[in-house]
C-alpha cells in the first residue's frame, strides 16, 4: 500500500527555477550571479529539455549580414508576424536586448557559423525582413542549451534532475515554495523559496500530431492557475506549417523553416508553387509577386520576400487548404523542395540534422528528393500573464519566462524569436525574482495538512481499483484537441471539444496506475494528465471567447479578423474550481513607436 | 468515440504490419529478468515506438528514459541486440519480421528501474572540467572567428550526451575501479572543444594526464563506432589531446628547457 503520509525531504532556496530549457538555466544563471542561492528542477536529465531540439537559429538584429537591420526593424516584424496583439513593451524589450544576449553566449563558448569577415552568420528566417538568425547549422538549440549548462555548472546552483514540481505553494497570497516528486524514487520533495520562476515550457502533447516532446504537458500554465495567476490569449497556438507526415510514427517531427530560409520552397503535387496563391493583403505589399522576384530576394534585398517565408499562421493554414483541395502529397501533406534548389554539399553543410533525419527515418534523401510536410503543432503564444519589465505574474514572487509566459508573440510568433525571448526574458526572470528574494523574509512555515493533502491525491491513481488507464485518457485527450481544436476551429466543434474535455475531467478521478512508485511512466502520466486538460479547457474557452480569426486562432465561422478584438487579450482566471475569461484591453503603444508601422515599407 | 475518427483518418497501409517479439530487461538494482512482448508494428516505426506500445497496453509502468524521439537529445540510449543504439533512431526495418529482438539497459551505469540507468557518473566527470576563459574581444567589441576555425569544434558541439560513448568504453564497462581517475570519451570530446576552440586561454593539459586518466585510453575506437552522431572521436578529439599532452610532458626537448629554467 502507498502511505499518503509517506515522509518528504525540505529543501530552501532565496529562488526556485522550475525548468532547465533556455529561460529556466538563463534565470538560474543571472538569479545565482545576483548572490541568492538557487535550485534549479528539471523534469529530465539536465541538457535535455525542449530547446536542445530548436533548429533554425536566435533572432537579433545584429546587422551582420544585412547593417539596415536594426531593433526597429525586428520590432516591427514581430508585432506586424504577432498581428498586433503583441505587448508592445515586450516585443520592444526583445528587440533591444536580443543581439547583447547573443554575444554573451559567444563569450561563454558557444561557436555560431561565421560570416566570410568572421563574425557570426545571420539565415533569412519567415517573418523576418533581414537575415536575423544567429545559427549553427540546424542544431542551434543544442549549442544553445549546452553553453548555458556548461556555464551553469560552475556558479554554484543546486540542479535538482529527473524532478517534478506538481504544486506551488501560497501563503497569504505569496509564492512560499513548491512541492514534488523524484521521478526515480517517487518520494515526494518540498521546497521552501523565498520566489519561483516558472520556464516550464509548453503545452504540445495536449494534441496528437506536434513537434514537442513528452516534457510539453502544460505544467507551468496549470500551477500558475492553481496558485490563483491570470493567463491570456491561450487560443493563440501555433501550427508549425513543416512537420514529417511520413512514416506515421516520425508524424509531428519538425522540419525547421531554415530549408525555407536557404531556399527551399513548397510545391503542390502539381509542382506548382501554391503560397503565390495565398498572399493575404496584410502582407501583399512586402512579398514577391513572381518566382524570379522571389528567388532574387535570397541575394538582393531591395526584391521583396518570398511568399515562402510568410509567417508560420499564413504557411500552415496555406497548406491546410491545399490538402483539402485535393492538392496534396501522397501522404496527406505538401512536397518541400531543397533538393533542386540547392547543390548537395549546400544542403548536408547547412542542414546536416535535417539530412540526417529524413535519411534515418524517411528513407529520404533531402538533396535528391523533395520532402513531405504538413502542419504540427509547435508552440502556444499564450500563456502566463507577466510584467513586461520584471516578468512577474499576478501571484507576489511568482515569475514566469520561456513559452509558459505570454504577451511578447502575441497572435502568432516568428521563427526565431523564441531562442531569443528565452534568452531576454529569462535573464530578466532571474534578475528580478532575486531582487524580489533578497527583499523578502525568509519563507513562511508550510501547512502540513496541505501537503497531506497534496500528496495524498497525488498517490490516489495507486489506490484506484477500476479506474482509466492514463495512457487511453491521454490519448483521448489527443484526438479531442487535433479533431476539434485545431488550425481551422468552429464554434460547434469547439463546444463539442468542451463536453468531451468535461468527462476526461471526470475519468481522471478514478485513474489506475500498476506498479509502484520508483520509476513508474504511467503515475507520472497520470499526474501531467491534470495540467493537460486544465490547459486545454483554457485553451477552448478562449478560442470560443474570440469570435474572430486572427494569428495563430482562424475560425470558420468568423473568417475575419475583427478590429475591437485585435486590441483585448482574453483573460482567463481561476474562480471558485472554475474558468473565467473576460476581454481586457491591450497595454497601449506610444505614439513614437506607432509611427513606425505608418512608414510604408 | 474521437479516438475511433482518428484512427480511420491515418489507416496504416494493407500488409505493412507484422509482428515482433520484443525481449526487454524489466528489474531494478536488486535483479530481474528479461520478459517477453509480442507487439504489432507498422511501417516506418523504430524501437521506441514499440516500448511505447509496450507501456500503453501491456505494461504501464515499463520504464523508459527519452524526450524528443527525433534523434536530437540522446536521452534514449540502450543495448539492442547487444549493440548500444539510440531507441528512436532504431528503425525497426533493421530486423527480420518473427525476429525476437532483446532491449536491455546501458550495462556501464548502475540500473535504477528497466531500462532506465544511473548516468551521473557524466554529470559529475562534467563538473572536474575548467571552465572556457575567453581571450579579449576586439576594439569593435566583437570575437572574430573564421569558419575554418570553428569547424572542427563544431564537430564536437555536436554531442548530444547520449553516453553511449561512455557505455561502450572498456575502460570503464568491465572495470568499475576505473572510473574514479578515467573521465571517458564524452568528456575527451568535451576537453579537446576547449582546447581548440579559437578564443579559449585556460589550459587543461594537466588535469588531462592526471585526473581525467587520458593515458587509460587504447584508441580501440569503440566509442566513434557507436556515436550517432558520426563524431569522429577517436580521431578528432582524443588522438590530438594526447599529442599535446605527450609534447607537454615527454618531449624531451622541451623536459631540458624545463630542467634547465625551472619552469
Amino acid at each position: 500500500m502507498m502511505a499518503a503520509e509517506d515522509r518528504y525531504e525540505t529543501q530552501e532556496y532565496d529562488v526556485l527555477i522550475v525548468g532547465a530549457g533556455g529561460a529556466g538555466l538563463r534565470a538560474a544563471i543571472e538569479a545565482s550571479a545576483a548572490g541568492c542561492r538557487t535550485a534549479l528542477v528539471c523534469k529530465s536529465l539536465l541538457g535535455k529539455a525542449h530547446t536542445v531540439m530548436a533548429e533554425g537559429g536566435i533572432a537579433a538584429a545584429m546587422g551582420n549580414v544585412w547593417p539596415e537591420d536594426n531593433w526597429k526593424v525586428h520590432f516591427r516584424d514581430t508585432m506586424r508576424g504577432g498581428k498586433m496583439l503583441n505587448n508592445w513593451r515586450m516585443a520592444q524589450i526583445h528587440a533591444q536586448e536580443a543581439p547583447d544576449r547573443v554575444l554573451e553566449l559567444e563569450e561563454w563558448g558557444a561557436l555560431f557559423d561565421r560570416t566570410p569577415d568572421g563574425r557570426i552568420l545571420q539565415r533569412d528566417f519567415g517573418g523576418h525582413r533581414y537575415a536575423r538568425l544567429a545559427h549553427v547549422g540546424d542544431r542551434t538549440g543544442l549549442e544553445m542549451i549546452r553553453t548555458l549548462q556548461q556555464h551553469a555548472v560552475h556558479k554554484g546552483i543546486d540542479v535538482f534532475m529527473e524532478c517534478n514540481i506538481q504544486r506551488l505553494l501560497v501563503d497569504a497570497g505569496r509564492i512560499n515554495g513548491a512541492l514534488g516528486y523524484w521521478r526515480e524514487s517517487g518520494k515526494f520533495i518540498l521546497f521552501k523559496a523565498k520566489a519561483v520562476v516558472l520556464a516550464t515550457g509548453g503545452v504540445g502533447k495536449c494534441w496528437k500530431i506536434t513537434s514537442n516532446s513528452w516534457e510539453y504537458t502544460a505544467d507551468g500554465i496549470t500551477l500558475a492557475l492553481d496558485a490563483g495567476a491570470e493567463l491570456i490569449d491561450m487560443e493563440m497556438v501555433q501550427f508549425h506549417p513543416t512537420g514529417m507526415v511520413w512514416p506515421p510514427s516520425v508524424r509531428g517531427i519538425l522540419v525547421t523553416e531554415g530549408v525555407r530560409g536557404d531556399g527551399g520552397t513548397l510545391r503542390n503535387a502539381a509542382g506548382s508553387r501554391f503560397m503565390f496563391n495565398y498572399v493575404t493583403d496584410y502582407f501583399r505589399a512586402e512579398t514577391a509577386e513572381t518566382e524570379a522576384e522571389a528567388d532574387a530576394w535570397y541575394e538582393d534585398k531591395r526584391n521583396r520576400r518570398t511568399p515562402d517565408l510568410l509567417p508560420r499562421d499564413e504557411v500552415a493554414r496555406a497548406i491546410n487548404s491545399e490538402v483539402k483541395a485535393g492538392r496534396g502529397s501522397p501522404h496527406g501533406g505538401v512536397f518541400l523542395d531543397i533538393a533542386t534548389r540547392r547543390p548537395a554539399d549546400y544542403i548536408k553543410k547547412r542542414l546536416p540534422s535535417m539530412y540526417h533525419q529524413f535519411m534515418e527515418l524517411a528513407d529520404v534523401d533531402i538533396t535528391s528528393t523533395p520532402m513531405e510536410v504538413g502542419p504540427t503543432l509547435h508552440y502556444i503564444m499564450g500563456g502566463v500573464r507577466v510584467n513586461a519589465d520584471t516578468t512577474a505574474t499576478t501571484v507576489p514572487g511568482l515569475f514566469a519566462a520561456g513559452e509558459v509566459a505570454a504577451g511578447l508573440h502575441g497572435a502568432n510568433r516568428l521563427g526565431g524569436n523564441s531562442l531569443s525571448d528565452l534568452l531576454v526574458f529569462g535573464r530578466r526572470a532571474g534578475q528580478h525574482a532575486a531582487e524580489y528574494a533578497k527583499a523578502s523574509k525568509a519563507p513562511g512555515a508550510v501547512n502540513p495538512a496541505q501537503i497531506e493533502q497534496y500528496t495524498h491525491d497525488m498517490l490516489a491513481p495507486f489506490e484506484s481499483s477500476d479506474g482509466a488507464n492514463p495512457y487511453s485518457l491521454h490519448t483521448d485527450l489527443q484526438d479531442c484537441m487535433q479533431n476539434l481544436v485545431g488550425i481551422i476551429r468552429t464554434e460547434a466543434e469547439l463546444v463539442r471539444a468542451l463536453d468531451e474535455l468535461k468527462q476526461l475531467k471526470e475519468r481522471l478521478k478514478s485513474v489506475h496506475v500498476e506498479g509502484h512508485r520508483q520509476y513508474n511512466p504511467g503515475w507520472h502520466l497520470a499526474l501531467d494528465l491534470h495540467h493537460m486538460i486544465t490547459a486545454s479547457e483554457a485553451c477552448t474557452r478562449g478560442a470560443i471567447e474570440r469570435k474572430e480569426s486572427r494569428g495563430g486562432h482562424t475560425r470558420d465561422d468568423y473568417p475575419e479578423a475583427d478590429p475591437k478584438l485585435g486590441k483585448v487579450n482574453i483573460v482567463v482566471r481561476p474562480k471558485d474550481g472554475e474558468l473565467t475569461l473576460t476581454q481586457e484591453p491591450l497595454p497601449e503603444m506610444p505614439a513614437e513607436l506607432q509611427e513606425l508601422f505608418e512608414e510604408a515599407h | 468515440m474521437a479516438a475511433a475518427v482518428a484512427e480511420a483518418s491515418t489507416p496504416a497501409p494493407a500488409g505493412a504490419k507484422s509482428t515482433y517479439t520484443m525481449r526487454v530487461w524489466r528489474g531494478d538494482s536488486s535483479g530481474g529478468q528479461f520478459q517477453e512482448y509480442v507487439v504489432p508494428v507498422e511501417e516506418g516505426m523504430v524501437v521506441l515506438d514499440v516500448i511505447h506500445r509496450i507501456q500503453a497496453t501491456q505494461a504501464n509502468d515499463l520504464a523508459v528514459r527519452w524526450n524528443c524521439k527525433a534523434g536530437k537529445c540522446g536521452s534514449c540510449s540502450a543495448e539492442i541486440n547487444g549493440k548500444p543504439r539510440l531507441m528512436c533512431m532504431t528503425r525497426m526495418n533493421l530486423f527480420q519480421a518473427g525476429e525476437t529482438i532483446t532491449v536491455a539497459p546501458m550495462r556501464t551505469f548502475p540500473l535504477i528501474r528497466d531500462l532506465v540507468t544511473d548516468v551521473s557518473f557524466n554529470f559529475e566527470k562534467a563538473k572536474m572540467v575548467p571552465a572556457f576563459k575567453p581571450k579579449a574581444k576586439e576594439a569593435d567589441g566583437t570575437h572574430r572567428m573564421f569558419q575554418e576555425d570553428v569547424d572542427r569544434v563544431q564537430e564536437f558541439h555536436k554531442c548530444i550526451e547520449c553516453f553511449l560513448c561512455q557505455n561502450v568504453c572498456h575502460v570503464i564497462r568491465n572495470h568499475e575501479e576505473n572510473k574514479a581517475a578515467f573521465a571517458g570519451p564524452r568528456l575527451f570530446v568535451r576537453l579537446a572543444s576547449l582546447e581548440m576552440h579559437p578564443l579559449d586561454t585556460n589550459d587543461r593539459r594537466e588535469l588531462l594526464k592526471a585526473k581525467a586518466g587520458l593515458g587509460y585510453c587504447n584508441i580501440t575506437k569503440c566509442c566513434t563506432e557507436v556515436c550517432p552522431e558520426h563524431i569522429h572521436i577517436t580521431d578528432n578529439a582524443i588522438i590530438p589531446l594526447k599529442e599535446r599532452v605527450v609534447s607537454e610532458y615527454y618531449d624531451p626537448v622541451l623536459w631540458a628547457v624545463r630542467k634547465l629554467t625551472g619552469k
